[in-house]
C-alpha cells in the first residue's frame, strides 16, 4: 500500500466568467490530489471542468482561493515563476498535439529539457530517446513532427509532458481525438507512469469509460463537485 | 536557456526563408537609401565646402570698422545730450606691425597655414576694353601652399611671380576677354589712380566663374603701391587650421592672441552653411523616412508569423517558457532579418554609391562628388538594425502577452 502524499490541494476555488454577463463557472471547489493518483475529472460540457484545470495549471491566474503544488501555494508566485513552476512540475497534454511543426520529434520532446537546463544536450537527447521508447515511437525520433499521424502526434506530445519527469501530468481530453486503439494505448501508458513513475495524472475527459479505469473521478455539475468516485482501492 | 530560445528562433527563420528574404529585401533597400542618400549629400557638402576654401581661409584677421562714439555723454535725463551722428571712423584699415601678428599666428600648434593679403579693386585694361575685378597682393609661394594655387595654374608659374613687382597673374576668363597670354603686358589701374604696366607671369583656371574673370595675384609690395600705402600696410591675414569644423573653437583661441577682430570661415560663409545644414536635414529626413517604411515590412512580416504561429507560443508558455523567453525568440528573429538586410542593405548602398561616383556632372563638379564614408556606413548599420529590433519589439510583446488558456479551450 502507498503513502498518501498530498501533490496537489486546491481550496475554495471560485471563478467568474464576466463576458458576455457575470457568470459563476467554479462555486467553492475543494479537493485534493494524491502522488500516483489518475484522477479523472468528468462532468457534462459547461460544467466547469478545464476551466478548474487551466487554474490548476497555473496558466488561469484570475481565480479566487488557494491552489498548492507539491506544497507550494502557488497565487503569491509572478508569473516567471510560475513558468519555472510548470516547467519542472507539470507536463502537459492537450485534445490537439501542439507539436511545433518546424521540429522533429526528438527536438520537441527535448524543448522543456532543454529549458530547464538540468542536464546537458547529450544526456536530454538520451532522456528524450528513452521517453520516445516508452511511448514506442523511437523509430520515429527525427521524423518532423508534422509527417507523423494524429496517435502518433499525441504520443510525442505525452513523451514531452514527460520529459521533465513532471510530479503531474495535467490532460484536457487527451483522448478526444484518438481512435480506440491509440485511446487504449495512451491509456495503458497513463496507467503505467501511475503505478511505476509515482506520477500524478489529472484528466479532464468525457469519455466514460476511460474514467471508468481511472483510479478516481471527480465529477462537476455546474461548478460544484457532485460526486467522488473510487474506481480503484490503489489508494489507502 | 538562453540557447534554447535562439534555437528556436534560427529555425523559425529557416524553415520560412521566403519570409525572411522579404522582410530582409525591405530593411535592404531601406539601409541601401538610407546610406546612399546621405553619402551623396556629405559628399556634395564636402565638394561645396572645399569650393568654399579655394577662395576663402578658415580664418579672417583684419580690423573691423569701428562706431564712433560721442566725446561726452549724458550722465542724466536732466543733462541736455550732445546730438551726435555715430558712424565708422575713417581710420587706416591696416594692421599694425603685420609680420609679427603673422609670426605670432603661425606659432599657434593648431595653425597650418598662414598668408598676409592686400587686396585693392583693379581695372586691367587693353586699349579701350576694360575688365573690373580684384587683385590680391601676397606671398604667392605661401598662398598656393595654403590655398593650392599652383594645381589651378594653366600657363606660366607661381614661381616667377615672387620678386618680380611688375608681374601679374591673372584668371583665365579676363585673359580670354581681353586676348592676353604669357608674357603680354596688361595695363592695370586701381581706384586710386593709380595705373602700372604689368608683364602676365601667369594664368590660373579654378572652374570658379567669378574668380576666373576677376582675380589676379600680385606682390604685396605691388599692391601696396596701388593703394598708395607705405610698406607695412597689410588688411587681412588669413590662416588655416587642421580641421575646419573646429575653426570655430580656433579662431576663439586666436582672438586671445591678437586685439583684431578673427573670424572664422562659417560666419564669413554663414549663408552656405546654412543652406548646407538644410540639405543635410532634407537628405537625412527623406532617408531616415525610407528606413522607417522599411521597418514596417519586418513589423508586419513579424505580425503574420505570430499570428500563424499563435498555437506554439501557446504551447511553449504552458510549458514553461516566460514572456521574456517569447520576447527574445521574436526579436532574435527579426535580428536575423535585419542583419541579413543591413549588411546586404551596405553592399547595395556600396554599389549604388561606386555608380555614382562614376557619373559625369560637368563643369567644375565633374564626376559626381561622393565617396565611401566609413561614418556614414556605420551609423547606417546601426540605424538599420535599431529600427529592426524596434520593429520586432512590438510584435514580439504581442506574443509575450498571449494568454495561452485561451488557445487551448478553442
Amino acid at each position: 500500500m502507498k503513502e498518501k502524499n498530498i501533490i496537489l490541494q486546491a481550496n475554495n476555488i471560485e471563478k467568474y466568467f464576466y463576458d458576455p454577463v457575470k457568470f459563476q463557472v467554479l462555486r467553492r471547489l475543494s479537493f485534493t490530489s494524491y502522488q500516483g493518483e489518475f484522477l479523472t475529472l468528468v462532468g457534462k460540457s459547461g460544467s466547469g471542468k478545464s476551466t478548474l484545470l487551466y487554474c490548476l495549471s497555473t496558466m488561469d491566474t484570475d481565480y479566487s482561493g488557494e491552489i498548492f503544488i507539491d506544497g507550494v501555494k502557488t497565487n503569491n508566485l509572478k508569473s516567471d515563476q510560475l513558468a519555472n513552476l510548470r516547467n519542472h512540475s507539470i507536463g502537459f497534454v492537450f485534445q490537439f498535439h501542439y507539436l511545433l511543426p518546424e521540429f522533429s520529434c526528438l527536438k520537441n520532446v527535448m524543448i522543456p529539457a532543454m529549458k530547464l537546463g538540468k542536464y546537458n544536450l547529450k544526456e536530454i537527447e538520451e532522456r528524450a530517446y528513452q521517453k520516445l521508447e516508452i511511448l514506442g515511437l523511437k523509430d520515429q525520433a527525427l521524423k518532423p513532427a508534422s509527417k507523423l499521424s494524429g496517435g502518433q502526434q499525441q504520443r510525442v506530445s505525452i513523451a514531452r509532458a514527460l520529459i521533465n519527469d513532471p510530479k503531474i501530468i495535467m490532460c484536457d481530453e487527451p483522448t478526444g481525438n484518438l481512435d480506440t486503439k491509440n485511446t487504449q494505448i495512451v491509456f495503458d501508458i497513463f496507467k503505467q507512469l501511475t503505478q511505476q513513475g509515482n506520477q500524478t495524472i489529472i484528466a479532464v475527459t468525457h469519455d466514460v469509460d476511460f474514467a471508468k479505469r481511472s483510479d478516481r473521478t471527480i465529477e462537476l455539475t455546474d461548478g460544484e463537485i457532485t460526486a467522488t468516485t473510487k474506481n480503484f482501492e490503489v489508494l489507502l | 536557456m538562453k540557447n534554447t530560445n535562439l534555437e528556436i528562433a534560427f529555425t523559425h527563420i529557416i524553415t520560412r526563408k521566403r519570409q525572411t528574404l522579404v522582410a530582409a529585401l525591405g530593411v535592404l533597400v531601406g539601409v541601401g537609401i538610407y546610406l546612399f542618400m546621405n553619402s551623396l549629400s556629405a559628399g556634395f557638402s564636402d565638394f561645396s565646402r572645399d569650393e568654399i576654401f579655394k577662395n576663402s581661409a578658415h580664418i579672417k584677421i583684419f580690423k573691423d570698422d569701428q562706431i564712433s562714439v560721442p566725446f561726452y555723454q549724458s550722465k542724466d535725463k536732466n543733462e541736455l545730450a550732445i546730438i551726435n551722428n555715430p558712424q565708422i571712423l575713417a581710420e587706416n584699415k591696416t594692421l599694425l606691425n603685420p609680420s609679427v601678428l603673422l609670426k605670432n599666428v603661425l606659432n599657434e600648434p593648431y595653425i597650418t597655414n598662414a598668408v598676409m593679403q592686400v587686396d585693392f579693386s583693379a581695372f586691367y585694361n587693353k586699349g579701350t576694353a576694360q575688365v573690373k575685378g580684384t587683385s590680391n597682393g601676397v606671398d604667392i609661394l605661401a598662398y598656393s601652399d595654403m590655398y593650392n594655387t599652383a594645381k589651378y595654374m594653366v600657363a606660366g608659374s607661381i614661381n616667377d611671380l615672387p620678386g618680380n613687382l611688375n608681374g601679374i597673374i591673372i584668371g583665365s576668363g579676363i585673359a580670354s576677354k581681353l586676348s592676353l597670354g604669357l608674357n603680354d603686358n596688361l595695363v592695370v589701374s586701381s581706384s586710386l589712380g593709380i595705373t602700372k604696366t604689368m608683364k602676365i607671369v601667369g594664368i590660373f583656371k579654378t572652374g570658379s566663374s567669378t574668380s576666373d574673370n576677376q582675380r589676379s595675384f600680385v606682390n604685396i609690395a605691388t599692391a601696396q603701391q596701388f593703394l598708395k600705402q607705405n610698406p607695412s600696410y597689410v588688411s587681412t591675414v588669413f590662416a588655416n587650421t587642421p580641421d575646419p569644423d573646429k575653426s570655430k573653437d580656433f579662431a576663439k583661441r586666436l582672438q586671445q592672441i591678437t586685439a583684431y577682430k578673427v573670424e572664422d570661415w562659417t560666419v564669413t560663409n554663414a549663408d552656405l552653411v546654412a543652406g548646407d545644414k538644410t540639405r543635410s536635414t532634407m537628405m537625412g529626413a527623406i532617408s531616415l523616412s525610407i528606413l522607417l517604411v522599411a521597418s514596417f515590412g519586418i513589423y508586419n512580416i513579424l505580425s503574420a508569423t505570430i499570428s500563424q504561429k499563435i498555437n506554439d507560443i501557446a504551447i511553449l508558455k504552458a510549458i514553461g517558457f516566460t514572456g521574456g523567453d517569447v520576447i527574445k525568440i521574436f526579436v532574435v528573429e527579426a535580428l536575423i532579418m535585419g542583419i541579413i538586410g543591413t549588411i546586404a542593405g551596405l553592399i547595395f548602398g556600396g554599389i549604388l554609391i561606386f555608380i555614382m561616383q562614376n557619373v559625369y556632372m560637368g563643369g567644375p563638379v565633374g564626376y559626381f562628388p561622393i565617396t565611401f564614408e566609413p561614418q556614414i556606413f556605420a551609423t547606417s548599420a546601426v540605424l538599420g538594425i535599431l529600427i529592426t529590433l524596434c520593429a520586432g519589439y512590438f510584435p514580439a510583446k504581442k506574443a509575450a502577452n498571449v494568454d495561452p488558456v485561451s488557445i487551448f479551450r478553442k
